[in-house]
């Protein structure tokens, strides 16, 4: 078994026990620290391996695909592992000072390793079924993340989030069946080839739509976002920001995935939907966050209107589009974790995420509001900050293709978002507090600021250096973006009899 | 016989949808484990329903029989009836507690988690009261 694959598996899942079985004492969170750090490692050697070889793959058990289990990593995979790894040890970090006692003692980062084990095995995975079976493993813990605790809005908000999700699955499992039925192959990289030679073409955009619909859901696109924002304000501040990086953009990873590598024989049809989908997220997502009035709220309808720029530089389907969208994905997650992570420690300083109940942190918390400033002006794309690149990447891919329209609403929603972002900057951190306290730092103790600010701090200088050197970023998603649009290696090596196995691997 | 499993899938579905537009979240609940099997019995479908040739391989072959029934669609099924049934004794549970804590299962009434709606404006009083000012 190649250890380099599969280490970013075994070690959560390896943590995920061991801090379980320490839950009742302080061991299990530093456990869950230590795992964390263990994942950024295996997932930067990863990363530096698929940099130098190219594309790896491993096939589990020496069956030779597609009849065994594959993994398989190329660029975006690995990238997507590495930001799994940055965003899951900054987490593990807060939620040091964040998570109460009590939901340790239930079993808090025993299940978050879990999810970060499920997140990194979507990522992983070279086929369909697998796919399936990862995106439960994220499910079921992500259920358990959200409603711990189990007060009444976390219920309310978690019915939400699990019923939906478990109509796409429901979906997503069809897609497979029908797809199984059509090609009689769930390997990703032999589909690519399988489903040129389906006759039934239109049975074939049938299961296309299944798997955009499927994923769309976990993606959050328009029309069927509207579990998120009923459910990410809920629960505790560090499991609404894992899920706030990770989650949706699993689901993003896939439909990049999918339309990338396999449902590609009809592009004109597919991607046009894609397009429209893109236009309307970023429209409904932002008027939404416009509306609103509480800082998580405000920051769950963001992720929705963000995703739809991603889904733009999928559905533009040329290569400067598809390196649009690996660096906003990376981009993305940094920075709305980060804003995440700002509005808990906006919470436990000022006591609400309600904007109307809170205030006076720009003078009381000049720090928090520094912080504040850069992931928000980087998300609204400011330069020179990450997010500019991202949607200057996008807006000339845009440009580019012909899509003046798509361009111009990119560049509203751009405005738009500043606009909720100065609402947020506006109530909590201008104007003064209403209840007359001076929300200050210093009243969180020493050891708690510290594992607050620390992460929020890393993120945002990760987010300045991305914006500031971004030619490396840059060149990265472009030579992610030739792997995607050329998926011929990708498919040699998963596919080639030669593919290494596990001692080859090893030694 | 494929047939008649098609027939009952579309059924399955189609029972499924009806309960799935309930408000009562129960019920949503047990349309969604109807249409649940209803894919299971797609991918099922999707590998041949033979009743007589059995899937096993001869000594020194390297396929099965000819209209051997595929066998790796059922090791799917199998995988997916296990996952779904974790789900599902987690949604049930949920169900439970949700409205042990929130008292309906009303989907309707379920708005803890959302902003609290302003009552609409009326006209008239406003009206009435700025004339009453003027």
């Amino acid at each position: 078994m190649s250890w380099i694959l599969a280490a970013p598996l075994i070690i959560p899942f390896a943590t995920a026990v061991l801090a379980f079985l320490f839950r009742h004492g302080p061991e299990g969170r530093w456990l869950s620290v230590l795992g964390a750090a263990g994942l950024l490692i295996s997932s930067i050697i990863l990363m530096a391996n698929v940099w130098g070889q190219g594309v790896i793959a491993a096939q589990m058990g020496e069956w030779p695909a597609p009849f065994g289990i594959t993994l398989v990593a190329d660029l975006l995979s690995a990238v997507m592992v590495v930001i799994t790894g940055i965003t899951g040890l900054a987490i593990a970090i807060y939620a040091l000072a964040d998570v109460e006692e009590r939901k340790e003692h239930l079993g808090y980062h025993a299940l978050y390793q879990v999810l970060l084990a499920g997140v990194c095995g979507a990522f992983l995975t070279g086929d369909l079924f697998n796919l399936y079976v990862w995106f439960e493993v994220m499910l079921i813990s992500s259920f358990g993340l959200l409603v711990m605790g189990g007060n009444r809005q976390q219920l309310d908000g978690g019915i939400k989030y699990v019923t939906l999700n478990l109509v796409s699955t429901v979906m997503f499992l069809t897609g497979i069946g029908l797809l199984y039925g059509m090609t009689g192959t769930l390997n990703m990289a032999d589909l690519h080839g399988a489903v040129q030679e389906v006759e039934n073409e239109g049975l074939l955009i049938t299961v296309s739509m299944m798997f955009m619909v499927a994923f769309g859901v976990k993606a959050a696109v328009f029309p069927l976002f509207f579990w998120l924002p009923a459910s990410y304000h809920t629960p505790t501040v560090s499991v609404s920001a894992i899920f706030a990086g990770l989650l949706t953009k699993v689901g993003v990873y896939s439909l990049i995935r999918t339309f990338t590598l396999i449902f590609t024989t009809d592009v004109a049809y597919t991607h046009t939907i894609l397009l429209w989908i893109a236009g309307l997220t970023m429209v409904t997502g932002v008027l939404g966050a416009a509306a609103m009035n509480d800082f998580r709220r405000i920051l769950s309808f963001h992720i929705v209107s963000q995703i739809g720029y991603m889904i733009l530089g999928l559905a533009l389907f040329t290569p400067l589009a598809l390196a649009g969208a690996v660096f906003y994905l990376v981009h993305h997650i940094i920075v709305k974790a980060n804003l995440f992570l700002v509005a808990g420690v906006t919470r436990r300083i000022a006591g609400s995420t309600e904007l109307s109940q809170i205030g006076g942190l720009y003078k009381t918390a000049p720090l928090l509001a520094f912080l504040f400033l850069i992931p928000a002006f980087s998300l609204a794309g400011f330069p020179p900050l990450s997010g500019f690149w991202a949607k200057f990447i996008l807006v000339k891919a845009a440009l580019e293709g012909g899509g003046y329209v798509i361009a111009g609403v990119a560049l509203v929603v751009g405005l738009l978002t500043i606009y909720s972002m100065t609402k947020i900057w506006g109530n909590a951190f201008w104007k003064p507090h209403p209840a007359g306290v001076s929300p200050k730092l210093s009243i969180l103790p020493a050891k708690d600021r510290a594992a607050l600010l620390v992460p929020i701090a890393v993120l945002a200088t990760l987010t300045c250096i991305i914006g500031l050197f971004p030619e490396p970023f840059v060149l990265f998603a472009e030579r992610a973006a030739e792997q995607l649009l050329n998926p011929q290696a990708y498919v040699d090596i998963v596919l080639s009899p030669a593919s290494p196995t596990s001692e080859e691997v090893f030694q | 016989m494929e047939l008649l499993v098609a027939i009952m899938v579309g059924v399955l579905v189609a029972a499924a949808v009806h309960l799935m537009l309930a408000r009562n979240v129960l019920r949503f609940l047990f349309g969604l484990i109807l249409i649940s099997n209803a894919a299971n019995l797609t991918i099922f479908v999707s590998g041949g329903l033979t009743p007589e040739t059995p899937p096993l391989i001869h000594e020194g072959d390297y396929a099965p029989l000819e209209g051997a029934a595929n066998a790796l669609p059922q090791a799917l099924v199998l995988t997916a009836i296990v996952i779904g049934f974790g789900l599902f004794a987690f949604a049930l549970m949920l169900v439970y507690r949700a409205y042990q804590n929130l008292g309906t299962l009303n989907s309707d009434e379920m708005r803890l988690a959302e902003p609290p709606d302003e009552a609409p404006p009326d006209d008239s009083k406003t009206y009435i009261a700025w004339e009453a000012k003027q």
